[in-house]
């Protein structure tokens, strides 16, 4: 497989800080990927990087085979939805999505029916004479995003494009969004601080932290096997213990907590016996009152408060030395029963938690 | 409503100004009122002298605009008082019997009489006078004798005068013409304005600037930018002082001879103040301070006493009695010649 | 309500009393002196003859139109100048250099407009600095003289006027998105494209009310082209001085103040339909 963009230790230093540090990844044709981080992770610089606004410490950029170091942003085959998407108040619907044709000097009549045809691919046909400010804060995106199309880059770079927007529609631009990607087939590589969002729409997710790339991997990676204790945090709910390794094999760890709770889980890495380790569970690996105790981790907590958010309802529950535990609450039917300041058991399979030796 | 106009300023002014100690307005030339004399004055008689520079026109225009009043003695040349008086009504008639008439030369003061003439009443009394020359570099420029030299295209470049009514008087001379035989005669007049307008216009590659502030032009003379320049004696002289070479020269053609005075404009608020300024200023003592100071002569009668011998010296060269014979005084200026001469003023200023 | 309607009055009776006084009630006065005139007898009559002059006499109307052509040109170049200037001050300064340029730029502004005249000419003229120092290094073997020419009052407009410019002009260039620049480079564009598509039409109400502040300042300026442009620069304000001073002609110098009222308004009118701008969205 061709990959369309391939970035080689790319280094980005600003004075002593060093905003990226060492990044290396490759993202295959027509592939959606993903770089997931908090704010100030370095992702933004990365991306400015690839498009041309930040020229690298170090390190090399490749598109389509080809090294961008040196090239200005106007001559790369790249181009970027921004943040606030960047419209041009000045001109109107058709002119924004012209713009870019008409620096390339395509004749008039095949702009105005490219304009037409990518207009009509993201779902606004006959907006073309609409001024910027008469259009929904969605729309605004697709006019963004088909601005950039119309230009048939070989990588979409899309710097948190979603994130100005409210969460209903947000919910639905991710599917739009997606949607879109498999309809053109263009190559995308689309940051965001929004969990979400990644696992949503990505074929591919890169988690960031510090510069650094903690993670690769498709989204059911990230969940399910984080590399890092960075990821198994970032990525999802988590709830973390904090403990001591006192029995150790290849398969299993026992972790005695310090509240005193004995627990056996799924070790990752080496935990050896004696070494403080981080225990981390979702909240959805906790059963609430199991009905078969056998080989699951089984201990007491006091329901708090309920969270109610549908499907994705929770309870806020404390152990006994009154540390908080997010439990998932299915909407079954079966725990209705359950009210703040009831005592309940829960329990949990040695696979779902996973150890991280401690931190220094 | 311009009286209400006027009335709301006045309010405004009164309002401002609530200054208590009594003070004379003065409307005047640089020069004519030195710091010296004010204190003196002050200190003599307890007035407060304010003083507002000015020239001719600025002087007629300002007096005009509060119709004579804002000022309790103004200093316009003597043949631009009569006309004016007429059409205006700027100035209250001088009572001469308030005046020490034995401080002033007899033969200037009745002059100046008969040249503020209007209706059986006179106007002015005399203070100093003067004349326009030339003032000529005669290490760059020798033999200078003629208003022609500031057409003379051997002097590109080095030549400066002012673009004002006097230099079209002496474009005049130089032509050939008599312009004051001609004041009464408009016709001849413009067609006389024609031909200076266009041999100014053509002399133009000629002129280095038109000077309007003498400090200025005195600089450039003294910097050796300028060789000859239509300009005052006493100017000449201060330069003079400093460099031998150059001095003022009585043209051939006569230099142009004028008379500052003193008149009370209409509506003075402090006339005794004003009298009182004038009798101060004619005093010998004080009079041959300004001489001194500044070079014009006075019409005070026994100035020279207390002028210092330079600036006598300055007199007794550059006027011996022939050339003062040959001094083109000023008669009373008609009053249609202004505007003729400033559209023609315009003219040339505009010409490329 | 009457309550708050009466302090409304005490803040705003000033403010009328001052436009009333100082600027409407003389312009009335002026406007009437304007239609004013003598007649063959000597006798003021009413008459348009102070503006059928301005038209029949070549000199007037000519300097009108060479006043205008100068104030245009010389608002062109303030312009010119000005965007890049701007642009350093609001887009590429730091902070602290940001205040440190403006400041320098006002700073000319704290002495008079005569003082800065005689500044230049004092740099300029024959035996002034700059050509001390062109004869010291060997430059030229004769001073030249730089003052009394066009080039030289127009420069010194263009002096007198570019803050005027360049203050509307920082204040729309912050409000301009960075992002903006930055997208148009992305899509391709090069720098003179984005100055043309992005930032001058970003920048049109600084520089519309830059353009008529400018313009406005140069066509009435006195000082500088009388002393800077020396003998071939009759400038229209100095014809009107001429008329109120010089020759006395009051009802001539105020025709020609209205004229030069009405006929710049004009200009400016017509600017604003050319360019498709209201008056109202500028001054906003």
């Amino acid at each position: 497989m061709i990959n369309d963009l391939s970035i080689t230790d790319m280094v980005k230093r600003f004075g002593d800080f060093t905003a990226v540090d060492g990044v290396s990844f490759d993202v295959p044709a027509g592939s959606f990927f993903s770089i997931l981080g908090p704010s100030g992770c370095g992702k933004t610089t990365l991306l400015r990087m690839i498009a041309g606004f930040e020229e690298p410490t170090s390190g090399d950029i490749e598109i389509r085979g080809g090294s961008m170091l040196g090239v200005p942003p106007n001559k790369r085959p790249v181009n970027l939805v921004f943040q606030h998407l960047a419209l041009f108040p000045m001109m109107n619907v058709a002119e924004n999505i012209a713009f870019g044709l008409k620096r390339r000097g395509v004749d008039v009549p095949t702009i105005t029916k490219k304009t037409e045809t990518i207009l009509e691919r993201v779902g606004l046909p006959g907006y073309g004479t609409k001024q910027i400010n008469q259009l929904s804060g969605g729309q605004k995106q697709r006019v963004a995003i088909a601005r950039c199309l119309v230009l048939e880059p070989s990588v979409l770079l899309l710097d948190e494009p979603l994130g100005a927007l409210d969460l209903k529609l947000r919910e639905q631009m991710k599917v739009e969004l997606k949607k879109l990607q498999a309809k053109v087939g263009t190559t995308f590589v689309y940051i965001t601080h929004d969990q979400s969002e990644a696992l949503v729409m990505s074929d591919r997710v890169a988690v960031m932290n510090k510069g650094r790339f903690e993670q690769v991997g498709i989204p059911q990676e990230l969940y399910g096997k984080p590399a890092t204790p960075f990821v198994a945090q970032f990525v999802g709910d988590n709830n973390k213990w904090s403990g001591k390794v006192v029995e150790s094999d290849l398969e299993k760890v026992r972790i005695e907590t310090d509240e005193g709770y004995s627990f056996l889980t799924k070790p990752h890495g080496a935990c050896s016996c004696g070494e403080r380790a981080d225990l981390f569970l979702r909240p959805e690996a906790m059963l609430i009152e199991p009905k078969d105790r056998s080989g699951l981790n089984v201990f007491e907590v006091s329901v708090k408060s309920i969270l109610f958010d549908g499907a994705n309802s929770h309870l806020l529950t404390t152990t006994r030395e009154d540390n908080e535990l997010i439990v998932s609450l299915p909407q079954n039917h079966r725990f209705d029963h359950i009210e703040p300041g009831d005592d309940i058991a829960v329990g949990w399979h040695p696979d779902s938690g996973i150890c991280f030796g401690a931190e220094e | 409503m311009k009286r209400i106009l006027v009335f709301a300023l006045l309010t405004v002014f009164a309002l401002a100004g609530t200054a208590q100690a009594e003070t004379l307005k003065l409307l005047t030339w640089k020069g004519y009122a030195p710091q010296e004399l004010i204190d003196t004055f002050e200190k003599e008689t307890g007035i407060k002298v304010e003083v507002t520079f000015s020239n001719n026109e600025e002087m007629i225009a300002k007096l005009r605009a509060t119709r004579g009043a804002g000022f309790d003695l103004a200093q316009p040349s003597q043949d631009r008082i009569s006309y004016v008086q007429k059409k205006y009504k700027l100035y209250q008639a001088m009572d001469y019997s308030k005046l020490d008439s034995s401080l002033f030369i007899p033969s200037m003061l009745s002059a100046v009489k008969a040249n503020t003439l209007v209706k059986d009443q006179s106007y002015a009394a005399p203070f100093c006078w003067g004349t326009s020359g030339l003032i000529v570099n005669n290490d760059k420029a020798p033999g200078v004798d003629s208003f022609k030299a500031l057409i003379d295209p051997k002097y590109k470049g080095r030549v400066s005068y002012r673009l004002k009514r006097p230099t079209l008087i002496a474009i005049g001379f130089a032509l050939g013409y008599d312009p004051y035989a001609l004041y009464d005669k408009p016709k001849e007049y413009k067609a006389m304005l024609d031909k200076i307008a266009e041999t100014l216009i053509e002399a133009k590659p000629i002129v280095k600037n038109y000077w309007a502030n003498g400090d200025s032009l005195l600089e450039s003379m003294r910097s050796g930018e300028v060789f000859v320049a239509m300009a005052w004696d006493a100017g000449g002289w201060k330069l003079h002082h400093d460099n031998k070479a150059i001095d003022f020269k009585a043209p051939k053609e006569g230099a142009l001879g004028w008379i500052d005075t003193f008149a009370i404009p209409a509506k003075a608020k402090n006339v005794e103040a004003a009298y009182k300024w004038i009798n101060f200023m004619m005093k010998p003592e004080n009079s041959g301070y300004f001489s001194s100071k500044e070079k014009y002569a006075t019409a005070s009668a026994d100035a020279l006493k207390f002028t210092e011998k330079a600036v006598a010296d300055n007199f007794a060269r550059s006027f011996p009695q022939e050339v003062i014979n040959n001094i083109k005084w000023y008669p009373p200026v008609p009053a249609k010649l202004e505007s003729m001469e400033g559209k023609t003023l315009d003219k040339i200023k505009a010409a490329n | 309500m009457p309550r708050s309607r009466m302090v409304f009055w005490i803040f705003f009776a000033p403010v009328i009393m001052w436009l009333m006084l100082l600027i409407v009630l003389p312009l009335c006065d002026l406007l009437t002196m304007s239609f004013r005139g003598e007649n063959d007898y000597g006798d003021m009559v009413w008459t348009l003859q102070n503006y059928i002059n301005f038209f029949d006499e070549p000199i007037y109307w000519l300097t009108f139109v060479r006043t205008c052509l100068y104030a245009v040109v010389t608002t062109v170049i303030v312009f010119l100048l000005s965007m890049p200037v701007s642009f350093y001050i609001a887009k590429l300064a730091r902070a602290r250099v940001q205040g440190a340029l403006m400041i320098m730029l006002l700073l000319p502004f704290w002495v008079s407009e005569l003082v800065r005249i005689y500044g230049w000419m004092i740099l300029l003229r024959e035996s002034g600095v700059l050509n001390f120092f062109m004869l010291k290094i060997g430059l030229i073997n004769k001073p030249i003289e730089m003052l009394y020419n066009d080039a030289t009052m127009i420069m010194g407009l263009v002096y007198t006027s570019m803050l005027f410019m360049v203050v509307p002009l920082v204040s729309v260039m912050e409000s301009l998105d960075d992002s903006l620049i930055e997208a148009a480079h992305d899509l391709g564009a090069g720098q003179w494209t984005i100055w043309r598509t992005i930032i001058i039409p970003h920048c049109k109400p600084g520089i519309t009310s830059g353009s008529i502040v400018v313009f406005m300042l140069v066509l009435g300026n006195y000082l500088t082209p009388n002393l800077m442009g020396g003998k071939n620069s009759l400038w229209f304000t100095e014809q009107i001085y001429n008329q109120f001073i010089a020759s006395f002609n009051w009802n001539q110098g105020s025709a020609f103040g209205f004229l030069l009222l009405v006929l710049s308004s004009l200009i400016i009118w017509s600017g604003l339909k050319l360019t498709r701008q209201k008056l109202g969205e500028v001054a906003s």
